[in-house]
């Protein structure tokens, strides 16, 4: 918190800022959110919950970039939310440096606030529009109550043209700027107090191709120069693949793989790795068209998620096994160091596949008879 | 040919200006082909799709040029009934978001048999039936018993498939797909993708499928316009347009899309922004975020010219554009 107060150009503020490496800077431990579910009459009580996050552990080093991937419904958007403390979790723990501040009020949030920044999806809606891009951006130093000197308006101006705006822009309001720009806005914003680690929220997914590449380029920069952490959701495996050095795949509140990125990438262990990544197209033609995993349907409702392992409803390999016993996130043999799968029947290490995997037992159903049970 | 789309302009009237959202397209698809239009927004692919169903808003749009000939008849110089018999029974059109096209108090066996109520004249029973088999068509499962459900029952993916079956219902010899998997998760639209694909070759039908997912269209379609500000930049079958594009947009889009060579490298992007369509530039609307601009960019617009028999690139430098890679 110390050297918010200095004024040293973001882009010279080297890695020196966590001598203590040793320990994570972020350390999640069974993280939980349900979310009650009222309904009755007359009297209004909790009927059920949904599981929106049901039980995740990882951590996050100084300076890395862990990816959090997977569908929507699946608890990442919820996840990030948890770890900024914009919610408060049901069980479980986020310990930020040391400090559990799972519970924690807002007193003793105040420092930390700080030090923790989120960049939203929506650059439309995360802006006030009746607020001057100068006074949005400088809002954090205000509530912090934090003077560099020189100015709030010149540390502004300062941060518009390290996220690659026009400094003079200053007194313009949001409606004047493309969707790109927004999210600079938003980037500078979340750099303005020099944080240790920013959450971005699909940062990217609402701009067109041609600008992505843009904010992804400065994100990168950003998280170079200045050394912060990202914890990066996105739906988009490629982008992810591109930005973050580990990546974990999340499924109805659940991690179900976590790993290196490459380690990920070229050798995904769980079954609904390997479908997500077959499922994304191939922009590169000349790559050899790879088998389809066709899931069926869609995932389960997180309000009475499946026993056992919850991808097992939409998984080709599952067993009896899989219904009663959870699978635990482990090391599975064959595995690198920190290559976490939970799956009690793992698929082989690698990308290729001889044949394709259809599962859509309304497909099957069609085929052979005009039946079918599944509720989707 | 079925669908021929010739010179066509469509610009806005607003308070600011005039906003010049087509500027002469030019794009034909036959019987069972699919032809992708490839746009960033504010290139003018999703009006070009509203002036061919006549479903733009006008005003503030106008067609001020052009043609838009289907079977060989001029859309644009038919009157109101004659045009709404052709829009509801030869073309049909998906939506990206199907939750707001479809009526949230109307149960969706409803709203697929109005098509045949409506205009096949059938009865409210027929209808429902055949709205049965629709949905089992585009493989819902446990149709019969999920006909009289209203769409807020069923997930992104299924709704985006109950639109497909209202599209298809009066079996139409061209469908427009506006986006129709941008709003649905990567499982769910390879799922979505693979059901249009499949039922488009079996009945025979021209697709026109507007997106701005590369990958997408590698998958699905046959041939590629690239459109940007309001222009066709590039046409092409699609296998060459990935190998070798032939306009410097293009290629800047290929490149932007991370690989797996080149993990946390800087991604190559395009500079700058898409032009505002109340002032483009003069010249080649590309000309201001293009690497390879010169004078001549800046003062002529190129014309698409013919790059070999079946591709077009409207770029003064093709001919480099093609041999840099």
């Amino acid at each position: 918190m110390s050297d918010n107060n200095t004024t040293t150009k973001a882009a010279s503020v080297p890695q020196q800022r966590d001598a203590e490496t040793a320990t994570p800077l972020l350390q999640v431990k069974n993280l939980a959110k349900h979310f009650p579910i009222k309904g009755g009459f007359p009297i209004r009580r909790t009927v059920g919950a949904v599981q929106a996050v049901d039980g995740v552990t990882f951590d996050v080093n100084a300076g890395e970039s862990l990816g959090l991937v997977g569908e929507s419904g699946c608890g990442k958007s919820t996840t990030g939310r948890l770890l900024t403390r914009l919610l408060e979790p049901t069980a479980g723990s986020v310990t930020y440096r040391g400090q559990d501040i799972s519970h924690a009020g807002r007193k003793q949030l105040a420092p930390i606030r700080s030090e923790i920044q989120m960049i939203f999806q929506d650059p439309y809606a995360s802006l006030n529009p009746r607020q001057t891009v100068g006074s949005i951006i400088a809002s954090p130093m205000e509530i912090n109550g934090i003077n560099p000197s020189g100015g709030r308006e010149a540390r502004v101006r300062e941060l518009l043209e390290i996220v690659g705006l026009n400094p003079e822009h200053y007194n313009r309001f949001p409606h004047e700027f493309s969707g790109g720009q927004r999210q600079r806005i938003g980037v500078a914003r979340a750099i303005a107090l020099e944080p240790k680690l920013i959450i971005a929220d699909e940062p990217v997914s609402a701009l067109d191709v041609s600008i992505q590449a843009q904010v992804v380029n400065l994100l990168q920069k950003v998280q170079k120069e200045m050394g912060i952490a990202f914890v990066f959701i996105a739906h988009d495996l490629a982008i992810v693949r591109h930005f973050s050095q580990r990546v974990a795949v999340m499924y109805l509140g659940k991690i179900v793989e976590i790993a290196d990125r490459d380690s990920l990438y070229l050798r995904p262990r769980h079954p609904y790795t390997h479908a997500l990544m077959s499922a994304v197209p191939e922009a590169d033609i000349d790559v050899v068209k790879k088998e389809r995993i066709r899931l069926e349907g869609d995932v389960p409702s997180p309000i009475s998620p499946p026993s056992g392992c919850r991808f097992r409803t939409r998984c080709w390999k599952a067993q009896d096994k899989c219904a009663t016993e959870e699978p635990p996130l482990v090391q599975i043999s064959g595995n690198l160091p920190g290559h976490l799968t939970a799956c009690h029947f793992p698929e082989d290490p690698t990308t290729e596949r001889t044949q394709d995997i259809i599962l859509d037992p309304a497909l099957v159903a069609l085929e052979d008879e005009p039946a079918g049970g599944d509720k989707a | 040919m079925l669908l021929e789309v010739r010179d066509l302009h469509v610009e806005f009237h607003t308070r600011d200006g005039v906003a010049k959202a087509v500027n002469g397209v030019n794009y034909s698809v036959a019987e069972g082909e699919t032809l992708a239009v490839l746009g960033e927004s504010g290139s003018g692919k999703s009006v070009t799709a509203q002036a061919v169903m006549g479903i733009l808003d006008m005003p503030p749009g106008k067609i001020s040029s052009g043609e838009i000939l289907f079977k060989d008849q001029d859309l644009l110089k038919l009157k109101g009934e004659e045009r709404r018999k052709i829009r509801g029974q030869e073309m049909a059109m998906i939506f990206q978001d199907a939750l707001s096209s479809l009526n949230p108090v109307l149960s969706v066996g409803e709203q697929i048999g109005e098509l045949f109520t409506v205009h096949r004249g059938m009865s409210r029973k027929d209808a429902k039936a055949k709205a049965v088999e629709l949905m089992d068509r585009v493989r819902i499962p446990a149709a019969k018993e999920r006909v009289g459900q209203y769409p807020h029952q069923f997930s992104g993916g299924m709704r985006q498939r109950i639109m497909i079956a209202m599209a298809l219902a009066l079996e139409p010899s061209l469908i427009i797909a506006d986006e129709p998997t941008t709003a649905l998760d990567v499982t769910v639209q390879a799922q979505v993708m693979d059901l249009l694909a499949e039922l488009q070759r079996e009945l025979n039908m021209g697709l026109i499928l507007i997106t701005h997912d590369l990958g997408v269209v590698a998958d699905v379609a046959d041939k590629i316009a690239v459109m940007y500000a309001g222009r066709i930049v590039e046409t092409s079958p699609v296998h060459e347009i990935y190998k070798a594009p032939a306009h410097p947009y293009t290629k800047g889009l290929l490149q932007s899309i991370p690989r797996l060579d080149q993990k946390g490298q800087e991604l190559y992007a395009i500079k700058g922004l898409p032009p505002n369509l109340l002032r483009i530039p003069p010249g080649c609307a590309f000309n201001p975020r293009c690497p390879m601009a010169q004078d001549v960019c800046r003062t002529d617009v190129p014309p698409l010219a013919q790059v070999s028999e079946t591709r077009q690139s409207a770029c003064h430098f093709w001919k480099e554009t093609l041999d840099a890679r």
